[in-house]
Formats: C-alpha cells, sequence, structure tokens
C-alpha cells in the first residue's frame, strides 16, 4: 500500500491508534468522504439486451423476434436508431438529463452459456479458459485495504457474500439490514469472544483468522449501524427488495460510511418463458429505484460522488425461441449513471445484428476495459494488479 | 507429543468427518485405528433414480403446460437432492469414513456438475469405488463418464471442429497443473479425445465418424494417438504424481505445503503405480502428520462442519431440503461444484456473514432459533433443473425466515458427560482439535447454563460447537 492510499484508507493513522474503535471511524471518514464512490447492480439471470435497448429501425431485429420484439411506437427513443423498453421511463429521464452513459455490446472471448460459470468470469475477471477463487472487488480490497481493522470498504446489501466481493486476503461484507447485523453481533457469546485479544499471527494460523475475521465483524457492524443512524432518506422509494436495497445504499452514502463500492443483485432475468411481461416487471423495477436514488443522491450533495453501473452475466440469443423467450447468448450492454460522466448517452455502436457468431452477438468492448477504467480512473487504485494485466481504458469517465 | 486419544481425534478429523460418542469409547488404540481405517469395507452405490425415471420426467417436460403439482413432485424423486441426501448420509453414518472423505477430496479434484440426476449419479459411483483404489482407472473411468464428457463439452469435440475444453482441463486441473505441457500439446490431445461421447441412455460411445485418425504429436511423441493413449503418456510424468500427491497432501495436512514431504510422497505414488491406498496409509501412519503444525490447520468445509455436527449429535429434519439449505448458505453444495476446478477451500470459505453464520449454526439447529437468513438465488441452467430448483427456492424462501425443525438426540452425549465435574473442559478435550484461548474458556464458563447437570451439557456443547476455534480440524 502507498502511502497516500494509507491515509485515505485508516485517516491520521498514527493519532487513531490511541482513539477507540468508533471514533476511529468516525475520523476515517473525514478523510474519505471527498472520495468516489461505486455502485454496482448486477442483473442476475442474464438480462436481454436487445430487448432492453431496442434498435427500432432494424429489421433484422424484428425478423429474429416476431412474436417478442418492442415495437417502434412503444420503444423509448434514445437516437434515431435506438430506444429503451417501454418499462424504462426511469432510465430515460436520467438519459435525457445527460447522467447516463449506455455502452453496448459488452463481453470477452469465448463466451460461456452458462449462468454459473459466466457470472464467474465477471465477478473474477478471468478468461474464459481461466479459474480465479478471487473476485476483481475483493482484489480491490487486498490491495486498497491489506490491514484494515474493518472491512467495510466494499460492501454487499444481501444476506451471504459474492465471490466478487471476496479478495485473496480481505474480504467484503455482507448485509442486508444494518440494525440486524448489529443485533447478531451483540449477543453476549458472539461479543464478548469477538472482544479477546488475539494471540498468533493471522496470516499464518487459522483460529487467528477467524478470531481477526470476527473482530472485525462485530467492530463493523458496530460501525455501519451507528454510523448509518446519521441519515434516514426521505424519498420514496419503491417497495420492493430492491428498492430497499437501494434505500439502504443511499442512507450508507450520505451518512459518511466508508465504503467505496457498493453490490447488489437484481433478478433473475432468465427468461426463457413469456418474457416481456417478466422482463418488463424486473427492468421497471431497475429504473424506477435507480432513478429515485440518483435523484436522492443528488439533492444530498452527493451527485458528483457517485457512478452506478448496470451489467449482467450474459445477454440472450438474438432468435427469439418457441416459448416466446429468448435463451442464453453472449454480449450485453452496461449502463452507466452519475454527474460525472465524461461522455453521457450512448457510448458506441449497437451490436451488428447481420453479423453473428452462430446466432449470436459477437461482443466489441471486453468488460475487463470498464473494470480497468473504473478502478483507474474512478477509484484511482492500480488496476493492474488487480486484473493482472494492463487493458486500456475507455473514456467516459 | 499428542496423546494416543489426541492422535486418534486427529486422525478421524482428517481420514474421516469426526468421532462419534461412540468412537470415544470404542476407539482407543491409535495404531490399530490407522489398520482399520483400510480394512476393505464392502461398497455399495447409492441409488436416487434410475434411467427410465429420468427419461420419463424428461419427456413430461416437453408436454408440462403448467406447473402441476403432481408432475414436479414426481421430478423432485429424479433429483440431484436426493442424491446429494443419500451420499451425505453416507459421511454421517458409513463405517467406511475414508472412503467418503477420500471421495469428497475427488470430488473437489475432478469437479462436475451435471444437468441429468442420472448421469451424477454415475459420476458419484465413480468416485466413491474407486476412491482409495487405482489413480489410473479412477482418471479413466471419469474421463469418459458422461456427466464429465457434458460438463467440458466432449460431445462437441469433433474431427472437423475439435473443442479443446475436455483436453485442458485433464491436463490443467486433472493431472499435470500448468507449465508442465504446452497449448500444441492441448490441441493434439483434443483432437485424440475426437469423437468420445455417450448415448442418450448414459453409456459412454466412441464416435468412429467423429474421430480424428490422423498424426498427432503429444509431447515429443508422434502417431495416430487415442484419448487413452494421451491419459497414458500424462500418467507416465512424474509430474501427474507430484500434482494430485500435492493435492492430496493440502486436503488432508496441511494447505501450507512442506515441499520435501510431498516430493517423497510423490515418489512413492509414482513407484506404487499410483496406488492412493498405500499413498494414504503413509501419510496417516507418519509421525509428521501429527505434528503440532499439522493439528487444526484446516478450516473445516461446510460439509465437513455439519457432518461432524451430525456425527456428534444424532440430528434428523423434518425435510430433507433443510441440509441443501445448510449446504447452498454456507457455501458447498455437494454435486454442485461452484466450477471444474472445484472449491477453492482453505479461508475462502470464511466471510463476516459465513463465520456469522457458522457461529450460530448450532442454535439454530439445536435450540431452533430463526434461521434469519436467505442464500443467493442460483439460475438454474436448464428446464429440467429449472423445475427442481423452483421447489428448492420455494423452499429457501419459505424457510428463510423461519425455522430448521430439526430433532437431536442429546442421550448419548448427556451419559457421557454425566459423571465429570468440569463439563466445558472436558466437552473441550473431546470436540475441539485445539484447546482454545483462555479468554475464549472462560466466555464459554460464563454462558454456559449450569441450572442442572443435562442443561450444562446441553448448554456447554452448544457453546463449543458455535467457537470460531470449532470450524478448525
Amino acid at each position: 500500500m502507498n502511502r497516500r492510499n494509507f491515509i485515505q484508507t485508516t485517516g491520521l493513522a498514527s493519532a487513531s491508534l490511541m482513539l477507540p474503535k468508533f471514533l476511529k471511524a468516525q475520523e476515517k471518514n473525514a478523510a474519505i468522504n471527498s472520495d468516489k464512490i461505486l455502485v454496482i447492480v448486477q442483473l442476475t439471470g442474464g438480462n436481454d439486451g436487445l430487448n432492453t435497448v431496442v434498435p427500432f429501425e432494424n429489421d433484422l431485429y424484428y425478423n429474429a423476434r416476431p412474436n417478442i420484439a418492442i415495437q417502434k411506437k412503444e420503444a423509448l427513443k434514445l437516437t434515431n436508431q435506438l430506444g429503451l423498453n417501454p418499462a424504462m421511463i426511469g432510465f430515460r429521464n436520467l438519459f435525457d438529463e445527460g447522467k447516463m452513459c449506455l455502452i453496448n455490446n459488452v463481453g470477452y472471448p469465448d463466451p460461456d452459456r452458462s449462468h454459473f460459470r459466466s457470472m464467474d468470469i465477471w465477478h473474477t475477471a478471468s478468461n474464459s479458459n481461466e479459474y480465479k477463487s478471487s473476485g476483481w472487488l475483493g482484489r480491490y480490497l487486498d490491495e486498497q485495504c491489506g490491514d484494515c481493522d474493518q472491512p467495510t470498504q466494499v460492501l454487499e446489501i444481501d444476506d451471504t457474500l459474492s465471490l466478487a466481493l471476496k479478495g485473496n486476503n480481505v474480504k467484503g461484507l455482507a448485509l442486508k439490514d444494518a440494525k440486524r447485523l448489529y443485533g447478531t453481533t451483540i449477543d453476549p457469546f458472539i461479543h464478548q469472544l469477538s472482544k479477546q485479544p488475539v494471540s498468533g499471527d493471522h496470516h499464518h494460523d487459522n483460529a487467528a483468522y477467524l478470531y481477526k475475521t470476527l473482530a472485525e465483524t462485530v467492530s463493523s457492524a458496530d460501525y455501519i449501524y451507528k454510523t448509518s443512524k446519521i441519515f434516514q432518506s426521505t424519498a420514496t422509494y419503491p417497495n420492493h427488495q430492491f428498492g430497499k436495497s437501494m434505500k439502504t445504499i443511499s442512507e450508507f452514502i450520505i451518512s459518511g460510511i466508508n465504503t467505496k463500492v457498493y453490490y447488489v443483485s437484481l433478478g433473475s432475468f432468465d427468461t426463457h418463458f413469456n418474457q416481456q411481461k417478466r422482463q418488463g416487471v424486473l427492468l421497471q423495477q431497475l429504473s424506477e429505484t435507480v432513478e429515485v436514488f440518483m435523484n436522492d443522491i443528488k439533492k444530498n450533495g452527493k451527485a458528483d460522488d457517485v457512478l452506478l453501473m448496470t451489467f449482467s452475466e450474459f445477454g440472450r440469443r438474438v432468435q427469439e425461441n418457441a416459448s416466446n423467450g429468448t435463451d442464453h447468448g453472449t454480449a450485453n450492454q452496461i449502463f452507466l449513471f452519475g454527474n460525472s460522466l465524461k461522455k453521457n448517452g450512448i457510448y458506441n455502436a449497437a451490436p451488428n445484428l447481420s453479423d453473428l457468431d452462430d446466432g449470436d452477438l459477437k461482443h466489441s468492448v471486453d468488460f475487463k476495459n470498464v473494470y480497468a477504467t473504473l478502478l483507474k480512473k474512478w477509484l484511482n487504485t492500480d488496476e493492474q494488479k488487480i486484473l493482472g494485466n494492463k487493458f486500456s481504458y475507455l473514456d467516459f469517465i | 507429543m499428542l496423546s494416543e486419544n489426541e492422535k486418534i481425534k486427529h486422525l478421524y478429523n482428517r481420514a474421516g468427518f469426526g468421532m462419534t460418542v461412540n468412537d470415544w469409547k470404542t476407539k482407543t488404540n491409535f495404531q490399530q485405528e490407522v489398520d482399520k481405517l483400510f480394512q476393505q469395507k464392502s461398497y455399495q452405490s447409492l441409488q436416487a433414480v434410475t434411467l427410465e425415471e429420468v427419461q420419463e420426467a424428461k419427456d413430461k417436460m416437453k408436454t408440462l403446460a403448467k406447473e402441476d403439482v403432481k408432475d414436479l413432485k414426481q421430478l423432485m424423486k429424479a433429483n440431484v437432492f436426493e442424491l446429494n441426501n443419500l451420499w451425505l448420509n453416507e459421511m454421517v453414518h458409513s463405517e467406511a469414513q475414508l472412503q467418503e472423505k477420500m471421495a469428497l477430496f475427488w470430488h473437489g479434484h475432478f469437479a462436475c456438475r451435471s444437468v441429468n440426476p442420472y448421469y451424477d449419479q454415475q459420476y458419484l459411483d465413480i468416485i466413491r469405488k474407486n476412491a482409495l483404489g487405482d489413480f489410473k482407472i479412477l482418471l479413466k473411468e471419469i474421463s469418459f463418464t458422461p456427466a464429465m464428457l457434458q460438463f467440458l463439452n466432449n460431445q462437441q469435440n469433433k474431427k472437423d471442429h475439435p473443442n479443446e475444453n475436455f483436453a485442458r482441463e485433464v491436463m490443467e486441473l486433472f493431472t499435470l497443473g500448468r507449465g508442465n505441457y504446452t497449448e500444441q500439446d492441448v490441441k493434439e490431445a483434443a483432437r485424440a479425445f475426437t469423437g468420445y461421447g455417450f448415448d442418450k441412455t448414459g453409456i459412454f460411445k466412441f464416435r468412429t465418424q467423429q474421430h480424428d485418425y490422423g498424426m498427432k504429436n503429444f509431447q515429443g511423441k508422434s502417431g495416430d494417438f487415442s484419448g487413452e493413449d494421451i491419459l497414458q503418456f500424462i500418467l507416465e510424468k512424474k509430474e501427474c504424481a507430484y500434482f494430485i500427491t500435492k493435492k492430496i497432501y493440502s486436503f488432508f495436512v496441511n494447505d501450507l505445503v512442506d515441499e520435501n514431504i510431498v516430493q517423497q510422497l510423490s515418489i512413492q505414488f509414482y513407484q506404487s503405480n499410483y496406488d492412493i491406498k498405500s499413498l494414504m496409509k503413509t501419510i496417516f501412519s507418519s509421525t509428521w502428520f501429527y505434528d503440532a503444525k499439522n493439528i487444526a490447520a484446516k478450516i473445516k468445509s461446510p460439509v465437513e462442519l455439519i457432518t461432524g455436527m451430525f456425527r456428534l449429535i444424532p440430528t434428523s429434519f423434518e425435510k430433507d431440503e433443510s441440509k441443501i439449505f445448510l449446504q447452498r448458505t454456507l457455501g458447498q453444495v455437494l454435486l454442485n461444484p461452484p466450477n471444474v476446478a472445484g472449491w477453492p477451500g482453505g479461508r475462502s470459505w470464511i466471510d463476516s456473514s459465513s463465520l456469522l453464520f457458522r457461529m450460530r449454526l448450532p442454535q439454530i439447529i439445536y435450540y431452533d432459533k430463526e434461521l434469519d437468513i436467505e442464500p443467493k438465488e442460483e439460475t438454474p441452467e436448464t428446464k429440467m433443473q429449472m423445475q427442481q430448483m423452483q421447489l428448492a427456492d420455494g423452499f429457501v424462501k419459505k424457510f428463510a425466515s423461519k425455522k430448521l425443525a430439526a430433532t437431536s438426540d442429546w442421550s448419548e452425549i448427556t451419559t457421557y458427560f454425566s459423571t465429570g465435574s468440569e463439563t466445558v473442559n472436558e466437552i473441550i478435550s473431546m470436540v475441539l482439535a485445539n484447546k482454545p484461548a483462555a479468554a475464549a474458556i472462560k466466555t464459554l464458563k460464563f454462558n454456559t447454563d449450569t441450572s442442572n447437570k443435562e442443561k450444562e451439557i446441553k448448554s456447554a456443547m452448544i457453546h463449543v460447537l458455535s467457537l470460531p476455534d470449532y470450524q478448525l480440524c
């Protein structure tokens, strides 16, 4: 860890050693408040990209999808070629305000059509023929936070932690509800165990590692719960789990918790049957919530600091199937939202439907270039160490 | 130096899934216990489903318009989960502890998931049957079983369009490891495996029309090699014995590998012509296996954790799916590894949420506390799997905020500890791989309900099982 990062993540290191943990945590915030925050929304199950961003002037699209295509008159026009799924009014509003950037046709070479494996590849940022046991955001944590006493820099809003957030040495924290996690950790038995001094070297000794993890968990739960009480959002978030999760993220951000990356999932987008209704419901949940969230963040003066990205493990095949749905495909779009986008609107050309690979889209942007850009230009970290290779940057930020 | 009893405890933690109360009473002679592990036991395959049932279910899928509950219930029978439960049950109850532990190792090594429960059943049979046998036979059988051929896309490996996935993983993950073969070797091996597939009835089929009979150059040799030839060449390489031995060492002994020991073991393994049994016997009979640095050095995998608890305290659940729920929430579902590389193991099992859940688990099971946790949704890959998983997910959702409804039998435990005066310390010495720090013992004693002896035993046991130290073996 270089000195700048060290100070970023630990506050005034020398002075803080003397302070109790809670105060120490508050001190960290002061140093971190000015920093950039990334929110990642995972669309689980493989969202159909072609019915999300609709090429409404393309006959090939309508030929491939006689039953489930979004009609031109229904699409929410972005350009004279592309429009959004009619359920996505929120995204269109953000697009109109210049706060959205759409990157078309993102994927990776030799795409895998298994949900599990393809998600694995996106989580670990591996090539499709290699297997990594750590996630890209976990390795960001390894870099950023080698010996932090709280793994709160990367948070997932869920009960269990995704591979994306597991580093080789440090792992992010998963929680759905700060109060509930806090409640678990103040159980007397758990709490007392967490306070006992850790003997042994946690790098080599697994018992020390477990007690250290426990101590960090309990102190993080305490820090998050107490800090997040600072701000209660008055915005009206939709009443579904995703809405609640995004409200939680907003409250954490505005309260000034020292988290730099938030992770949350929405699904399932696996629309093999009767796609239109199911996808419409999910896209509406996504779109309406993201709009409320971005406005909430703006109202509370954090608009310049927050960037939100959506992705899915793959898109779907161009041709619809016999059950008014679509099967597993390849490349897909990424949406980015924020005040600080250098390029807003549509970043690159829509997929070419006349040049397919066995009925599937050929990706034109590798997702690892997107990761590299976010890590370097937004989170200001050494992305090569995290990704293992040099990937050129895109210029959306 | 460990006492005889401590050695037996360590042996059973690693060569099996931990000791039962009966084991405490009967297993007292260390040397005898090592020998007994290797005594031949009659082998039984596990059968959850027949080929006919799977085919019938598949046919039904095609016509199934709406979710018909009756049909779904029938499908449950043809379910991978049932096989999962059968195997988990063996781990808990079988006398052949080493066979099941070794099969768990091979499951992570030859990691495979199939969408067809019948293929899964065939696959499981191969790793259990050959668990302590001849690695050469194990490798061949596993390489040509439909589950694996399908998982690694070898059905699509044809003369005109070779698919390298199978050939690559065989070398990278199953035998040699990176650095011991070239990209050219992968290409040539893939050609040798062209036409290796299976038919609908789950029988290996060599499709001569799809096989490439041309000359292949593999690792400096050339000829019209078959897939069997390639496996034979791989097995002739000492690197293969080393790769397997090292992985066995980190699974059974310590994640931090002692290079000298692994070298020696791998020479023995190679010279024994890949006899798994003699390799394991050497390990468990050695003095270094019982060195302090190897005691309590491993973090239990979720399956080791729950089977160990069930062996100690016989436990049954109102619904078998409860055990699937536990595996999913803890992050290791049998017959459902994350990818062909298997579970990474070690510290990757532990993060804040999984550690807290592991520590709450004994209270959830034995005091019937609320679960209050929901594992991640997993998207099914096929229509067949989708029907199965809708049931499982429905269960998960239903149970997430509820209780597991377990019934447990404490009689043996309470009898065993009824006469002692130092309940907490006695339980620690029987149950934990290593003595916890003094502060933890103090916390244990402080939190133990001592209102009567029976409550004291139960409360002390549940708290011991909740310790971070119980995560180690």
